[in-house]
Parts: C-alpha cells; structure tokens; sequence
C-alpha cells in the first residue's frame, strides 16, 4: 500500500502544486478583502470565474483571427493577462460600489446575503453570454502551451514513477510566484500598501489621517479581483475546459485555504493554498488505495470541506493568524 | 386612496363584503376556466387578502381553512388540469414548511444557515432507502420495502433524524458566527450531497447518482396515495401543525431568546439566556420541519436522487426566507409561496409562451434566454435588491408590544395577552 502511493508521489507533488498555486491566487483576493472588510467576498469565486471565460473569450477571438499561430504563446499570455485582469478588477470594483458600499454600516448578515446574489447573478449572466455565442456554456479554450514534460522521478530512486508535467505548469507556477512577490511587495512596501494596512487596522482614524477610504477599498477590490481574474485564465490555460459553475466550489476551497494560512493574513493565504491542493490531490490519488476502493476520489471535496470545518472548530485563528479579540 | 383604506378598515362587515365577493369570483373563473393558471392564482391569493382584513384570528383560520380545504380543490377539480394544479399548491406547502423552518434559524436565531436542503434530504433518503428495495443491502433483518402503512410513522422519523442531524451539526459550528458559519453549513451541505451521491460502495445504501426509484406510496386504511390532489392534504395537515408549532415558539420563552441571540449575543448571554441550548434548539426545530417534509416529498416524486438537493435548493430556500421578510412567520409563507409559484408556473408558462412565439415566427428567443433558466439571475437579482432597499421583506416581522399598566391591572388574568403589533425592524448582527 504505501508502495503504492509512493509511486504516485512525483505526479501527486506536481498536480498538487499547480492546483495549490491556483487556490493560493484567489485566496489572496479573499484574504486582503477579509483583511480591510472584515467580509468575505463571497462572489470572489464567481469574479475567478469570469476571468476564466474572458480569457478564454479572448484566446478563442486572436484564434479566430489566426493571430494566435503568428505571435508567440508568450506575448498572447501576457496580453491576454493584462486585458482580463483589467477587466475583472474593475468588474470587483463595480461589485464593491453596487452590492457592498451601501451596506458597509449594516449587518454583516445582509452583506453576506448581497454577495451570494451577486455570485449567482454573475454565475447566470457568463452561462447567457456563453450559450448565446456558443450554443454551450461548457467552453474549450485554444491550448497555448501544450508540451509534455517527464521528469525522471525513478532515476532518484526506484520507489518512485515517473511524472509528466503540461509545461503550461510551469507557466501557472511562475505567474502564480510573480503576483504573489508583487502583491506581497505593493502591501508592505508602497504607499498605498500602507494605506491599505491603516484601512484594515483602523478605518475611522485613518480616515481622520487623510486616507481617502473609499478610494483604498474600491483598489483594494481592484487588486484582489483583478489577480482573481487573471488566476481564472490560468486555470483556464492548465485545465482547457471551463464552465460558469467551476468558480462557486473553487472559490470555497479558496477561502478554506485563506482560513487554513489564517484569513487576513497574505503569506498565510499562499502557504494555505499550496498546502491545500497538494493535500486534495493526495486525497484524491489515495483515498481508494488506502481504504481499498471504499472511498472513491470524489470524496476529495468531502475532504477539503472537512478540513476547513476542523480548522474553524478548533484554531480559526489558522496557521499564521493572530488571535483576534472580539470587541462589545 | 388612503380615505379608502381607512374606511375599509374601519368596517368589519365592508371587508367581510370584499373578502366574501372575491373569493365567489375567483372561486367561479377558476370554476369556470380551469385553463386559467392566473383564477388560480388569484384564487389562491385571497388568503392574502385574508391575511390583511382585521377579524379575529379565530375567523380568519375558519375562512382560509374553507378556502384550502374545500373551495380550492373543488374549483380545481373540474378539469384536466386539476392535478398539475394540485401538485403545485402540494409543493408549495412543501416549500413553505422548509421555509418556516430556515426561518427559525436565519431570521429568528440570526444563524445564517447556507446547507439548509441537506436536512431535507435527509428526511426524503430516510424513506426513500425503507420504501425501496434498497434497505436490503445493509440491513438484515426485516422485510423490504416497508409497505406504505409505515410512511405515517416516517414523518417522524424523519423529522427525528433530521433534527438529530441539526444538533450534529450544531455541536461543532457553535464556535464560529456570522460569515464562519455560513461558510460551515455550506460545507455541510455540500458533504451530505455528495455522501448521498457516493454512497453506493462499499454497501449499497443510497444506489449513488442513480438514486432511489418506486418509492412507496403512502397508504391509509387501504387507499394509496398516488396524486398530487392526495398529497395536498397530507401537506395540508403538516403544514398547518407546522404554522401552529412556529406561532406558539415564536412567542415561548424559547423564541424570545432566539431574537435575543440573533440581536446580541454576548448581551443575551449577560441576562441568562444558555447559549448553546438556544442555539442548539434553532437547529434541531428547524431541520426537523425540514426533514418532515423530505419524507412527504420523497413519497410524492416517488423518486430520490441526490440532484434535488443541490446549493441552488438551499438559497432557494433562502430567497423565500429574505424576500418575504426575516423573522416574520406571514411573510415567509407568503415569500415561499410566491418563490415556489414563480419557479413552477409562472417561468414555465413565460418559457412556453415564448416557445410558442419563437414557432410562429413572431420573435425568435434564443434558447439560451429562456426564462426557466433564469433562475439564478432572479434570485440573484432579488436577493440583491432586496437586501439593499428592503432587509424586511415584504410583510415585515412584528413584536407583540405590551403595556405595562394594563398588565399590571390584569395581573390576575393569566391571558394578559397581546395588545396590539406594531411594526418593528429586524436587526440581524451577526
């Protein structure tokens, strides 16, 4: 049995990764709008999701064209990137002025009400767009990057298979790294970063600083959705197919990686990203072998789920939260 | 305009007149159109109206009761379309019920419950398994299926396990609030679907995606019940113990504490309200309306699969909740009547419309357009709105207010009731 999942290891490690990378980006949009909020921006996932289907928009578009075959896979990547995630964020920021602002002195009950209409709304508005100019909401986009990579796992030792790997893995994973360094150098090094972390500590009194405050969570928005949508082109460039319902469950097991690094925290949301989706695929690979075919692969959601309600239970705090006390 | 209403409120007997006339009239065009999906409706409504004359209690049971029991399924009864209007007003009661039941926990406790549907689907599988062949795989004594005698005893049962799961479920979520929470019961009802939808290895208990086929019929003294104009009765009397149970614990110590909960936790704590009990409670009476119901609906599709309990079903329920208004017992009838009839007659006959538009050539709607896919966009859209320009709802929850003096003058009366009630604004925090 443990042969077994030793030989699955090197294939486990790297689907894992790539599929953490993608849960670390979104949870990132989650934790700095937790983080300045204090609200879970429950359509985060759903913003993912239009990102996915712009990009793939796009991609299909230049295909069309036949501009795709003349320009290299890395410029259409990047123009495709800057384009969707300019558009995703400024979709967030929409969001944020329609469905949040109003309601930023109200319970939170009501706001968290608005974001599960706003996911649904967005959910069904990409399905109309989708079947309209495609007569399927289940959307293939152009593969880019589509080289196989094997990597030798069993010249190391001879427990382990060999893995192969899409290059565009490699893509995800620099991309993912990118944002992440940048997103973690603009919240801790730039002035608005600082803004950012005065808005998130005390609203009130930075206000009273001469911070302008909407104008810092309407960027904060921006930001969070924008890397959201450009992480949707990347799952859409790693998986191929797309469909408007794939951003509910993923943004959830997002948020359940935000919760594991501890919510708020940024480091925290990429270290519980990876960890997360390294262990659903774990899961996912082994949960047949372990338990002999009784436990299927599908109950890796079943698992991903279990783990944020044990990390909420018994440390909500997550791995690297501070403690936070409540205020009466 | 408002000189009107006034009057009219003023006058008993002119609103016995008005309530009296519509109802004989759209008593007879439903009578006389049994087409007419819209007699129907409106048919229905004077419960509405009911709702809003200013009789006693007592008459306004006595006259809605007529309406239900005899008036509506007679209109109904004379043509063709008898049963698809019956299985309407069945799943209404269905959905009302459920929706009572999320009441108790999102408006009353203040508990934002988003994996509501996996109560219900706990009580449809209860009886599904036992009414199918399918207990026979994991349970070895017993003859399988349970002859349709037993659904009687099911809707306790269900409504047991249902409320057993609700306490499961509190037990742990207790600890995280607000946003946690929804979280947490989504996560919960995300895992009993697909537990449901898996569960056909290593024993076959649930037979998987595949699910539940030939589910029982209830039977009573013989009769089986087969028709949609059968189960509305069986919901009837349901739903009517339901509405009586909410009324009596909304007005219980018991639900008095929920609100305390729902407005400040810590403060209700403060005053000697236990926690964990009260919240415990929510859960349990709650879920167990819900799981009532699964096994009334079980019984009724005669079909049990794992779609039917899917995220849309728990913010479907959920939609009722808010858009009738949080905490009011009335509005949430009424919101879940309204939700329910919006999903099954008034999209579908739009879609047909339009279908028949499209055939004739007169406009050409895409398929993708259809308005029985849109769902989530008018739930969306509601919940939206709804949230922003109008938390309430549409019929707003009302506090009993008490004078102080006449109850104390009445101190010997133990009934020293309900004065009057007035408008009073739900303030959820979570």
């Amino acid at each position: 049995m443990i042969n077994e999942v030793l030989h699955t290891l090197p294939q486990v490690l790297i689907d894992g990764l790539t599929l953490g990378a993608v849960y670390a980006i979104v949870a990132l949009g989650y934790t700095m709008v937790y983080g300045i909020l204090e609200l879970i921006n429950f359509a985060h996932g759903e913003i993912f999701m239009t990102g996915a289907f712009v990009g793939t928009a796009i991609l299909l578009t230049f295909a069309g064209f036949g501009w795709l075959a003349s320009m290299p896979a890395l410029v259409a990547l990047v123009l495709v990137l800057v384009v969707t995630s300019v558009v995703t964020g400024l979709l967030g920021m929409g969001i944020e002025r329609v469905a949040y602002r109003p309601l930023r002195n109200a319970p939170k009950l009501i706001t968290l009400i608005t974001a599960i209409g706003v996911s649904f709304l967005l959910q069904d508005i990409v399905r109309f767009i989708a079947e309209l100019k495609n007569g399927n909401y289940i959307l293939t986009g152009p593969s880019l990057f589509s080289g196989q990579i094997g990597i030798k796992a069993s010249s190391i030792s001879s427990i382990f298979n060999d893995a192969s790997v899409k290059s565009s893995f490699f893509i995800v994973l620099i991309v993912a790294v990118i944002m992440m360094v940048t997103l973690d150098f603009f919240v801790n090094k730039t002035k608005w970063g600082m803004a950012m972390r005065a808005v998130a500590q005390d609203r009130e009194t930075a206000a009273l600083m001469s911070v302008n405050v909407n104008k810092v969570i309407a960027l904060t928005f921006f930001i969070g959705s924008a890397l959201g949508g450009a992480t949707g082109v990347l799952f859409a460039i790693q998986y191929g197919t797309i469909d408007p319902y794939i951003g509910f469950i993923l943004g959830l097991k997002a948020f359940t990686a935000a919760v594991l690094g501890g919510i708020g925290n940024i480091r925290g949301a990429m270290f519980g990203g990876i960890l997360l989706g390294v262990m659903e695929m774990f899961a996912a690979a082994n949960l047949p072998v372990v338990s002999h075919g009784v436990l299927g692969a599908e109950y890796k959601d079943v698992f991903a789920f279990a783990i944020l309600i044990i990390v909420l239970i018994f440390k909500p705090e997550g791995l690297f939260g501070k403690v936070s006390v409540e205020k009466v | 305009m408002k000189n009107w209403l006034h009057t009219i409120q003023q006058n008993k007997r002119l609103q016995a007149i008005i309530v009296g006339l519509y109802i004989v009239v759209t008593f007879f065009s439903l009578y006389l159109a049994q087409k007419s999906v819209v007699a129907f409706l409106l048919l229905l409504s004077s419960l509405l109206l009911l709702y809003f004359t200013t009789f006693s209690n007592r008459v306004k049971w006595l006259i809605g009761g007529v309406v239900m029991v005899v008036l509506l399924p007679l209109a109904a009864s004379q043509g063709e379309a008898y049963q698809s209007y019956m299985e309407v007003a069945t799943l209404v009661g269905i959905y009302i019920a459920m929706a009572l039941g999320l009441n108790i926990v999102v408006g009353m406790a203040g508990l934002l419950d988003l994996g509501f549907v996996a109560f219900f689907a706990l009580g449809a599988y209860t009886y599904g398994i036992f009414a199918t062949g399918q207990a026979n795989n994991f349970m070895p004594f017993g003859h399988y299926p349970l002859s349709g005698e037993s659904f009687w005893v099911f809707i306790f049962i269900g409504c047991f396990v249902a409320a057993l799961f609700g306490i499961l479920l509190g037990v742990p979520v207790l600890r995280v609030k607000g946003d946690y929470l929804a979280i947490v019961t989504l996560g919960f009802g995300e895992i009993i679907r697909i537990i449901f939808n898996n569960l056909d290895k290593p024993v076959n208990i649930t037979n998987g995606a595949m699910g539940l086929a030939s589910v029982q019929p209830p039977r009573l003294f013989g009769i089986d019940f087969m028709y949609p104009s059968q189960f509305y009765y069986i919901v009837l009397v349901i739903l009517i113990t339901v509405i009586f149970a909410v009324r009596r614990l909304e007005f219980s110590k018991i639900g008095r504490a929920w609100k305390a909960v729902r407005e400040n936790e810590i403060a209700a704590q403060a005053m000697g309200i236990h926690l964990v009990k009260t919240k415990l409670m929510a859960f349990a009476v709650g879920a167990s309306f819900s799981g009532m119901m699964g096994v009334v609906f079980a019984a009724k599709q005669t079909f049990v699969d794992p779609t039917s309990f899917t995220l849309l079903e728990s913010i479907t329920i959920l939609v009722m909740v808010i858009l009738g208004g949080m905490g009011s017992v009335p509005g949430v009838i009424l919101g879940a009547a309204l939700v329910t009839i919006l999903n099954l007659q008034v999209l579908t006959e739009l879609t047909n419309w339009l279908n028949q538009l499209s055939l004739n050539g007169v406009i050409n709607v895409p398929d993708a357009l259809s308005p029985a896919k849109m769902q989530r966009f008018i739930f969306g859209v509601i919940l939206i709105l709804f949230a922003l320009y109008r938390p309430q709802g549409l019929l707003p929850a009302k506090n009993p207010v008490f004078d102080e003096k006449e109850l104390k003058d009445a101190d010997k009366l133990v009934n020293a009731g309900v004065q009057k009630e007035v408008p009073q604004n739900v303030h959820l925090d979570s």
